[in-house]
């Protein structure tokens, strides 16, 4: 940026100083203290007091059903989400202003609505769950169900971090590579992904924020079952009304870390498009 | 993120209308799009319209209008009301102050807006309400000014603040980084006034990205479940929001008057975010002058 001479709004020493001193307070109380006291309560017996609640038995559980649930949803919302977004940024055609406000969905949506939704549908009433459990196939109040709400919640996350990128890198470097005769599989590999990789990577890396955090919607398929069909959100919960207020923030410790982990490589992310 | 389509600028550079599609994979991505969204989106969601449309229409608005019920609409939409309110101002200003001022630790406090977009919800809930709660660090001073915010109305407020604080930020930032400094530089080398300026220069422009970000984290805190739940005490009539009303319907294995009421709230978040989404594409084209 280059100095300025002009003088422009709020250039002021005090306009500048308060606003600043105003703007830190306010995210210090807001947003600073609340993830402090995650750790502080974490780490109100030791450490050793930590390492015995993260190590509960049905933490454990909780910990391993939430990986898996991670597991299967991002790899699936990752493919979804690199498919959106090829087809709307690379073609025109009638509809794609409608797909792009379709994909919003699921933020505009209740989570507690989010797992109705697939309650309806698919528990022991509704008209696929009838028709599976005549298979003897129960999908609500079990991992298939939470693994279900999860991919509804999550999947616009991918697909929106990579449009407005590939929408502003434009698509002819890839025509380029079509006339040069690149497969679409080569087109991806080398000419896309190389461009896209560090937004997809922040989009998959939210993906997996939100998917271990997933609380609302998991809540009402799960049935809450300790040791079966508990996650680790819902398992912070039980802790909490058990009055195990040190059991619930180790546990919360182990979903805030995640979510940290996910402002440092958006930040990364933003560092190396600013660069580029 | 919902807010990145503001900065989704018209692709006026793709030039050449494509007629002829040039790369490959269109029928492919388009089966699997289509696939996807009717699968997971479309089939749940008309699902529960056809289920709430079924069991009569008497019978509907019987469930919907239960005083219990409208209490919790009022609560939800004043609480979703007042949070965004909020979030307007204090996102203004923190996008301002990380858009035009530098100072030690600024990337450090960019990066921390998205904190609640991260956090878990129910981890957010029982974060908020501790800090809260009557000895809590911050319940405790609140209480000696007479404040009460756990279990209270009010802590609804301050839960649903929390987890929509990055939708106003990211949707002003963008704006107020594009903004030419032409007009606002002339009008101070005339002797205007920061606070003219800022009316009738700079809040002009800035508006319609405040609005939308307000209209993001009020649709956001409709809906908000996980955060509201710890902190709000839930009695009937007073702090219980319409996501616990449909929980609490289900727990008492009544579908039908869970379906009906998530079909209001379906409704409501559907045209919220149609509404959002005409707004938004008129604004931008009047933005980039197209």
């Amino acid at each position: 940026m280059a100095a300025r001479k002009h003088r422009r709004v709020g250039d002021s020493p005090l306009v500048r100083r308060t606003l600043i001193g105003l703007a830190v307070v306010l995210t210090v109380l807001l947003l600073f203290m609340p993830l402090v006291l995650i750790f502080v309560q974490a780490f109100a017996e030791g450490w050793a007091g930590y390492v015995s609640n993260i190590l509960n038995e049905y933490t454990l559980h909780a910990i391993g059903l939430t990986l898996v649930v991670a597991l299967l949803t991002v790899p699936l919302n990752m493919v979804f989400g690199v498919f959106l977004a090829w087809l709307v940024t690379r073609f025109r055609f009638p509809g794609r202003k409608l797909l792009t406000t379709l994909i919003d969905i699921p933020f505009a949506v209740s989570p507690v609505v989010a797992g109705l939704l697939f309650l309806l549908l698919y528990g022991s009433n509704g008209w696929v769950g009838q028709w599976l459990g005549e298979y003897d196939i129960q999908l609500m109040f079990s991992w298939p169900g939470i693994v279900m709400v999860t991919v509804f919640v999550t999947c616009p996350f991918v697909a929106r971090e990579l449009i407005p990128l590939m929408q502003q890198q434009g698509r002819e470097e890839e025509e380029a590579g079509v006339v040069l005769g690149a497969s679409g599989w080569q087109l991806f590999r080398r000419v896309t992904l190389p461009n896209i990789r560090w937004a997809l990577l922040y989009g998959v890396i939210l993906t997996n924020a939100r998917a271990v955090g997933e609380f609302g919607a998991v809540s009402v398929v799960s049935g809450n079952i300790r040791g079966e069909t508990n996650t680790l959100p819902l398992q912070v919960e039980l802790l909490y009304q058990d009055y195990n207020t040190v059991g619930a923030f180790a546990a919360s410790s182990l979903l805030a870390g995640i979510a940290l982990i996910t402002l440092v490589v958006k930040a990364i992310v933003e560092w190396r498009q600013s660069r580029n | 993120m919902a807010t990145t389509d503001v900065m989704e600028r018209p692709a006026k550079r793709l030039s050449a209308p494509a007629t002829k599609r040039v790369l490959p994979g269109f029928g492919l991505s388009l089966g699997i799009s289509l696939f996807f969204i009717s699968l997971v989106l479309l089939l749940p969601i008309s699902g529960l319209f056809i289920r709430a449309a079924g069991m009569g229409w008497e019978q509907f608005w019987f469930v919907i209008t239960d005083p219990r019920v409208v209490a919790s609409y009022k609560v939800t939409a004043l609480a979703a009301l007042a949070a965004s309110l909020f979030n307007c101002v204090f996102g203004l200003l923190m996008a301002w102050v990380l858009v035009r001022y530098e100072f030690p630790g600024k990337r450090l406090l960019d990066a921390i807006m998205d904190l609640p977009f991260a956090l878990p919800t129910a981890v957010a809930g029982i974060t908020l309400a501790t800090l809260f709660a009557e000895n809590g660090w911050y319940g405790q001073y609140l209480a000696d000014l007479g404040i009460e915010v756990a279990f209270t109305p009010l802590g609804i407020v301050v839960a649903m603040a929390f987890t929509s604080v990055p939708f106003v930020v990211r949707t002003v930032q963008p704006v107020l980084e594009e903004m030419a400094p032409e007009d606002e530089e002339a009008a101070m080398s005339l002797g205007a006034s920061d606070m003219t300026v800022f009316r009738k220069i700079l809040f002009p422009t800035l508006w319609p990205a405040v609005v939308t970000g307000g209209a993001l984290s009020f649709a956001r805190s409709l809906g908000e479940y996980g955060a509201v739940i710890f902190i709000a005490g839930n009695s009937p009539y007073i702090s219980e929001v319409i996501s616990l009303m449909i929980f609490v319907r289900l727990e008492e294995y009544d579908f039908p008057a869970a379906s009906a009421i998530a079909a209001v709230v379906m409704t409501v978040s559907l045209l919220l975010l149609l509404a959002i989404n005409v707004w938004q594409g008129r604004y931008l084209k009047r933005l980039h002058g197209g």
